[in-house]
């Protein structure tokens, strides 16, 4: 049954016209980046800013406005001898395996047929395309959560939008709040705790100790590069962005098997 | 009685032409020396204790001539002036802290030459002492010390003046080249590396000049303090990488020029700190961390022509008044347009980001490195400036790197 539905809800989700667009825009954007610049560190550094600020917007909207589109099928389904988590989990990957699926290829094939890419570029783009589809998850089971509980659609949109708001822009606007105010403090250590609890924050630092360690130097990088280059630093950022994936659609599941349709 | 003279004459004239005796010590053989002989010393490890040129003669060390000691005493002393020494190799001498114990001493010598010759895990390698015109080129040295404190310098000279520097290889030590009121020298064609504190490092040290060397993974970078009339072309300052590390370092340094040198992923490519009327003229700064720190203690100071490129921050200042010019310099973070068409941008370009004014005040801002709120706040401050300096700014920056 669940293989069933996975398969229908996928190939649903391919015949959207936004998923194709979705998947052409990587395609651009990295193959205009890699035709202005090469395959260099340059090149690296501009995608990663577009997939911090892309991807969770596109999970959380795409995410959103799909539910809504497929409400009166899911109902419908709800109706059936289908139990609830089969048809949520179901839902979430028909959205969420097109997703990565559609950004991973867009970011790698323009790489691939360019070619010469050094071993450690591939670690860089490897990093890349995983944090980008852990942020992909992440925002479309957010996205449930929005969609499930609110039944007004233009509502349901406008909350999923003020929550990429959230983590792509107010809550670094707090943290720059409070180094500027308790900056005599020594906050480097509390900050990186804080910083585990924005995904987009946490993808950001990861992926700037892979790629441009330069300027994080002095004090606070000194701090910062210790604490990702260690075993404890893996652990931790590991585990937090598991969580970070995991968390999120256990909520949608939660809110979804008690949901009154 | 004449002719006797005339037979004496062309005798003496004939031993010294002739091969000093060989065999035995090497201190033998200099103390049989006449002045302005050659000595040469055929290949074999020679340990004896420290050998002291006492005057001016030409030491050649033949293939495979290692002089060797046992750690605890310098190896060679140079005393007298026009004392050459060339081709040998040197290693055995432990480190010390009640002196600076050298492989080679030059003591209030003058327009001696050392060439050629290697030097592995010694201490110091080269320790000038008040010496002058001497010529110390084409050496190879290398040591793996492990800690700054217990490191001894590759290059070191003190009380000294006009000398030349030059073709060394410098691997491993504390600073590869030291010089200490030092004057009218130059140093050029180094290549100074892995050292654990600077690749090189001068104090007190006027009108020198620096050209063509190459310092890269110094732990430190290159240190330049209280020197007047300097000149620095064509180096390379490379991966001077860490907490406190700079590509080059200028600290009271006054009237001198930094011209077409290349700064290529430092921390920090360039730090001037109470620096006057120096001028920094088609230097290129690329992939570093900081392109410049600019503080507030530097006056007069001229940037042209330089170009900036892939730079985290192009340039960062802890004041908003500043008393320095940049003038015509490429950057590529420049946004503006050229409608006329003559290579330079009609508008000015401000390379002081708020953000980095941010991370100058408080460290920790750091954090929000590449972040969407940054880049905002990076773009309204650049419409309104509000806490950066209004007038640092180049007023013509060039469209294309200069050639």
């Amino acid at each position: 049954m669940m293989t069933t539905l996975v398969r229908f809800h996928i190939k649903n989700a391919l015949r959207s016209r936004w998923l194709v667009a979705h998947f052409v825009l990587y395609l651009l954007i990295t193959e205009g980046l890699l035709l202005a610049s090469g395959a260099s560190d340059k090149t690296l550094l501009s995608l990663i800013n577009v997939v911090l600020l892309l991807v969770p917007l596109v999970g959380l909207v795409f995410g959103t406005i799909h539910q809504y589109n497929g409400r009166e099928f899911t109902e419908l389904l709800l109706t059936q001898p289908v139990r609830r988590s089969v048809l949520f989990g179901s839902l979430m990957a028909g959205v969420a395996l097109p997703l990565v699926a559609s950004f991973a290829l867009g970011v790698f094939l323009p790489f691939a047929w360019h070619g010469g890419v050094t071993w450690y570029q591939g670690v860089r783009i490897g990093t890349l395309i995983g944090l980008g589809s852990v942020l992909t998850t992440t925002s479309v089971a957010a996205a449930f959560m929005v969609s499930t509980g609110q039944a007004d659609r233009v509502r349901g949109i406008g909350t999923a939008l003020g929550l990429w708001l959230i983590y792509a822009v107010l809550f670094d606007g707090a943290v720059l709040l409070m180094v500027t105010t308790l900056g005599q403090w020594p906050i480097e250590k509390a900050l990186l705790g804080v910083m585990l609890l924005n995904p987009v924050d946490l993808s950001r630092l990861i992926l700037l100790q892979v790629f441009d360690a330069a300027a994080m130097m002095g004090y606070t990088g000194a701090v910062f590069t210790r604490f990702f280059t260690s075993a404890t630093g893996y652990l931790v950022a590991g585990a937090a962005l598991v969580t970070w994936m995991v968390l999120p659609i256990l909520a949608a599941r939660h809110r979804f098997l008690r949901q009154d349709f | 009685m004449f002719m006797l003279l005339v037979i004496m004459w062309s005798l003496e004239a004939w031993s010294g032409q002739a091969a000093p005796p060989t065999g035995g010590p090497i201190a033998d053989r200099i103390a049989a020396a006449a002045p302005h002989d050659t000595v040469r010393v055929e290949a074999g490890t020679w340990t004896e204790p420290t050998i002291v040129i006492d005057r001016p003669l030409t030491l050649l060390g033949e293939p495979g001539a290692h002089i060797l000691g046992t750690g605890g005493y310098e190896l060679l002393v140079i005393e007298a002036d026009s004392v050459t020494v060339s081709g040998f190799t040197f290693s055995g001498v432990d480190r010390t802290f009640m002196e600076d114990r050298a492989a080679i001493r030059l003591q209030d010598a003058a327009a001696c030459r050392v060439t050629d010759n290697t030097f592995r895990d010694v201490f110091f390698g080269i320790y000038m002492a008040r010496a002058a015109d001497c010529h110390i080129e084409n050496n190879t040295l290398q040591a793996q010390i492990t800690s700054e404190t217990t490191g001894g310098n590759a290059i070191h000279a003190w009380y000294s003046k006009r000398l030349t520097v030059a073709g060394n290889q410098i691997d491993g030590f504390r600073d590869g080249i030291y010089l200490e009121f030092t004057d009218d020298s130059r140093v050029t064609g180094n290549t100074s590396t892995n050292n654990l504190r600077y690749g090189l490092h001068f104090m007190f040290a006027d009108r020198n000049a620096y050209a063509d060397n190459v310092f890269s993974d110094n732990r430190a970078g290159v240190a330049v303090m209280y020197a007047d009339g300097i000149t620095m072309q064509r180096n390379v300052f490379r991966r001077a990488w860490g907490a406190s590390s700079y590509g080059l370092l200028l600290k009271e340094i006054r009237r001198g020029e930094v011209m077409d040198n290349t700064f290529d992923g430092n921390s920090v490519a360039l730090l001037v700190e109470s620096t006057d009327h120096m001028v920094f003229g088609g230097n290129t700064f690329a992939e570093n961390g900081w392109g410049i720190k600019l503080m507030a203690s530097a006056i007069g100071n001229v940037f042209s022509d330089n170009t900036f490129r892939g730079n985290t921050f192009d340039v960062s200042t802890n004041s908003r008044t500043l008393d320095s010019s940049f003038e015509g310099n490429f950057w590529d973070t420049y946004e503006g347009y050229d409608l006329d068409r003559d290579g330079r941008g009609d508008v000015a370009h401000r390379p002081v980001t708020l953000f980095s004014v941010l991370v100058e005040r408080h460290e920790p801002v750091m954090y929000l490195h590449r972040s969407l709120l940054v880049d905002l706040l990076n773009v309204a401050e650049r419409m309104l400036p509000v806490l950066t300096p209004t007038d640092l700014a180049d007023p013509q920056p060039r469209m294309r790197p200069p050639l």
